[in-house]
């Protein structure tokens, strides 16, 4: 049971620390890290599925008769792209927050977001007891 | 030629994006980005001219057939939100230009619009497709662009939101593709058309009971349903001026089509509703949502922030449309996500506009605007008349069907909500007119001028656009009629 489904354990496995990492940790750049961590349990989990024990690739000759599902390969190709992408464009993002608060811990920028937004609004206020 | 339309619908502007990262001229970028989407807007009507009164069209992209070739399948539901999401994204690029001017440098202006775009082609591919794979890839490309659209907003608290949208739109797209690898794992297939066909047999199959499991969760996120909405509010608040406009109208309305699409056509909804019993799930979040989210959108001082509350309670409506399952809630559904887009754009972009003038979208700033900008303010307040669901306006066909949907379903006390909830709208839209019209212009706001032309035009189509769709209904609720009839007459 165990052996035979090793590689689905470890995509639980890897899927739940990569989640946890998003939701506990304060820093951007770790989060990017835990997301990649769970999309890459995903892929695990899709090139799995298509894994025959002793198939190999779909080649037409007269000496291969267990294939592989190679589809499955292919679609987690397209993923990987994506997720590249994503963690390009996270990363990317990262950079810009840390130039504009100079920090890239979460408590410090809601911190400072919720400094700004009380400034905002007792501006707001200002305004209105003006009239 | 004809028969090459879907193709060409979605080539136009996936071809006309990296074209336009290469122009150096910002204006000739925004004037091929324009030609474009108003050719493919084209091609949509054409497109829905062809389906109306339930014609399908199936393409097969290079000539491969389905289920192993990818198909592309446009019936009259994927036929109308390919409507919404062309001739509104138009009308929205079409005042971009304007909006961006002064804003940004001219050479970083043709990236923008190769982003939009991009933006723009995904969606349509993601409304077109007919395969379940295509649809998460789709589905990327639309939320990468759109990260990187938010993120161009002015306030530092524009690339938190976006990032903030970056991990929850990730996991989302992520848990979809869990469901559709689930789905591929017990059938064998990604068509969508294959796979309902051959999901009946496999009802009480563990595996396929997950996969509901993951694409209601990861769905939920894309299309923001209560309380999975936290990304929302901050996204469209900070997000460039024009450009929430586009996000509003387009974004999570598609997402929201996707969730019509796998729920009724896909998984079923004998499966999904019956079996599994996802409207009591369903019912109670959309019911908080509305409640919630228009009391948050009450105490708001921020036009931008306002509006985008109230995107929250009314993407609610529509999830509890399609929760209640019966003729009049899924036409609502689909009648107000179509509406919904237009007068949500329509409203975000007269309020661009006034930003453009005033630079502030705090209540405070918009004082006297009304005298300022009678122009912009009068189509402002048109859609946000047909926001509330007043008689004669595009929103009151919509709450109509709503809340017949209810009465069908016998639950006074849910339709005495929704009318608590309308007058709920009618505080927070009449705080901004209130504002616009009756309180005095601050001095410093003394030679505020009309918006644009280029800006004020695309405004008044949205506002004439809320009137001609409450007046006539046959492509709104008329057509959500039909597909509501469809889909309860096949179960």
């Amino acid at each position: 049971m165990i052996a035979g489904l090793f590689n689905y354990w470890i995509v639980i496995v890897l899927m739940m620390a990569g989640l946890y990492i998003v939701m506990s940790s304060g820093h951007l750049v770790k989060k990017i890290v835990g997301l990649n961590i769970f999309q890459t349990a995903v892929f695990i989990l899709f090139i799995s599925m298509g894994k025959i024990a002793g198939g190999t690739a779909p080649i037409i000759d007269s000496a291969i008769t267990l294939y592989s599902n190679p589809l499955t390969h292919v679609l987690i190709l397209t993923a990987i792209v994506v997720g590249v992408a994503t963690t390009a464009l996270g990363l990317a993002i990262a950079v810009r927050i840390h130039e504009a608060y100079d920090t890239v811990e979460e408590d410090e920028i809601t911190a400072m977001d919720a400094q700004s937004l009380h400034e905002e609004n007792t501006a707001s206020l200002a305004a209105e007891s003006d009239k | 030629m004809i028969e090459q339309l879907p193709a060409i619908q979605l080539l136009l502007t996936l071809l006309a994006a990296p074209i336009c990262s290469m122009l150096r001229n910002g204006d000739h970028a925004w004037r091929l980005a324009t030609a474009a989407t108003w050719l493919s807007t084209v091609v949509a009507i054409m497109l829905l001219i062809q389906v109306w009164d339930g014609g399908v069209i199936s393409y097969q992209m290079g000539g491969w057939p389905p289920p192993w070739g990818i198909e592309v399948r446009i019936d009259e539901l994927n036929a109308l939100v390919l409507l919404l999401v062309t001739l509104f994204g138009s009308l929205v690029i079409t005042a971009l230009r304007e909006s961006l001017r002064g804003v940004m440098r001219h050479q970083r202006q043709s990236l923008y619009y190769t982003t939009f775009l991009l933006c723009f082609a995904a969606l349509i591919g993601i409304t077109i497709t007919a395969d379940a794979f295509n649809v998460f890839v789709f589905l990327e490309v639309s939320s990468l662009s759109t990260y990187a659209l938010i993120a161009r907003g002015r306030d530092r608290r524009a690339l938190t939101a976006s990032f903030r949208y970056l991990i929850m739109g990730t996991i989302g797209a992520t848990f979809i593709l869990i469901a559709i690898g689930f789905l591929y794992m017990v059938t064998g297939t990604l068509n969508m058309q294959d796979l309902s066909e051959r999901l009946p047999a496999h009802w009480d199959n563990r595996v396929i009971q997950a996969s509901l499991a993951f694409f209601t969760v990861g769905i939920a996120l894309k299309v923001a349903v209560f309380p999975l909405h936290y990304w929302l509010p901050n996204a469209y608040t900070y997000a460039p001026k024009a450009t929430t406009a586009f996000l509003a109208a387009t974004a999570t309305k598609v997402s929201l089509y996707v969730m019509i699409r796998f729920l009724f056509d896909v998984y079923g909804i004998e499966f999904a509703f019956e079996k599994m019993q996802l409207s009591t799930i369903l019912v109670p979040l959309s019911i908080a949502g509305i409640l919630i989210a228009s009391l948050v959108a009450i105490f708001q001082n921020d036009a931008k922030r306002l509006l985008a509350w109230s995107s929250v309670a009314q993407l609610s409506y529509m999830v509890l449309g399609l929760a209640l399952l019966n003729a009049s809630g899924i036409t609502a559904a689909i009648s107000h996500m179509f509406n919904h887009a237009m007068m949500k754009a329509g409203l975000f972009l007269a309020l661009a506009a006034m930003i453009y003038r005033v630079n502030s979208s705090k209540l405070h700033d918009l004082a006297g605007i009304g005298r300022t900008m009678p122009l912009t303010t009068g189509a402002f307040a048109v859609m946000g008349v047909g926001l509330i669901g007043v008689p004669m306006t595009a929103g009151f066909v919509s709450k109509w069907y709503l809340i017949s949907g209810t009465l069908d379903k016998g639950w006074l006390p849910l339709a005495a909500l929704l009318i608590v909830s309308s007058l709920m709208a009618v505080v927070y839209i009449g705080k901004i007119i209130d504002v616009a019209y009756f309180k005095p212009a601050p001095p410093q706001h003394a030679d505020v001028r009309e918006a644009p032309l280029s800006m004020l035009i695309p405004c008044w189509i949205f506002a004439l656009l809320t009137i001609y769709f409450g007046l006539d209904t046959r492509i709104t609720a008329g057509l959500a009629g039909r597909v509501a009839q469809s889909y309860l007459g096949v179960s």
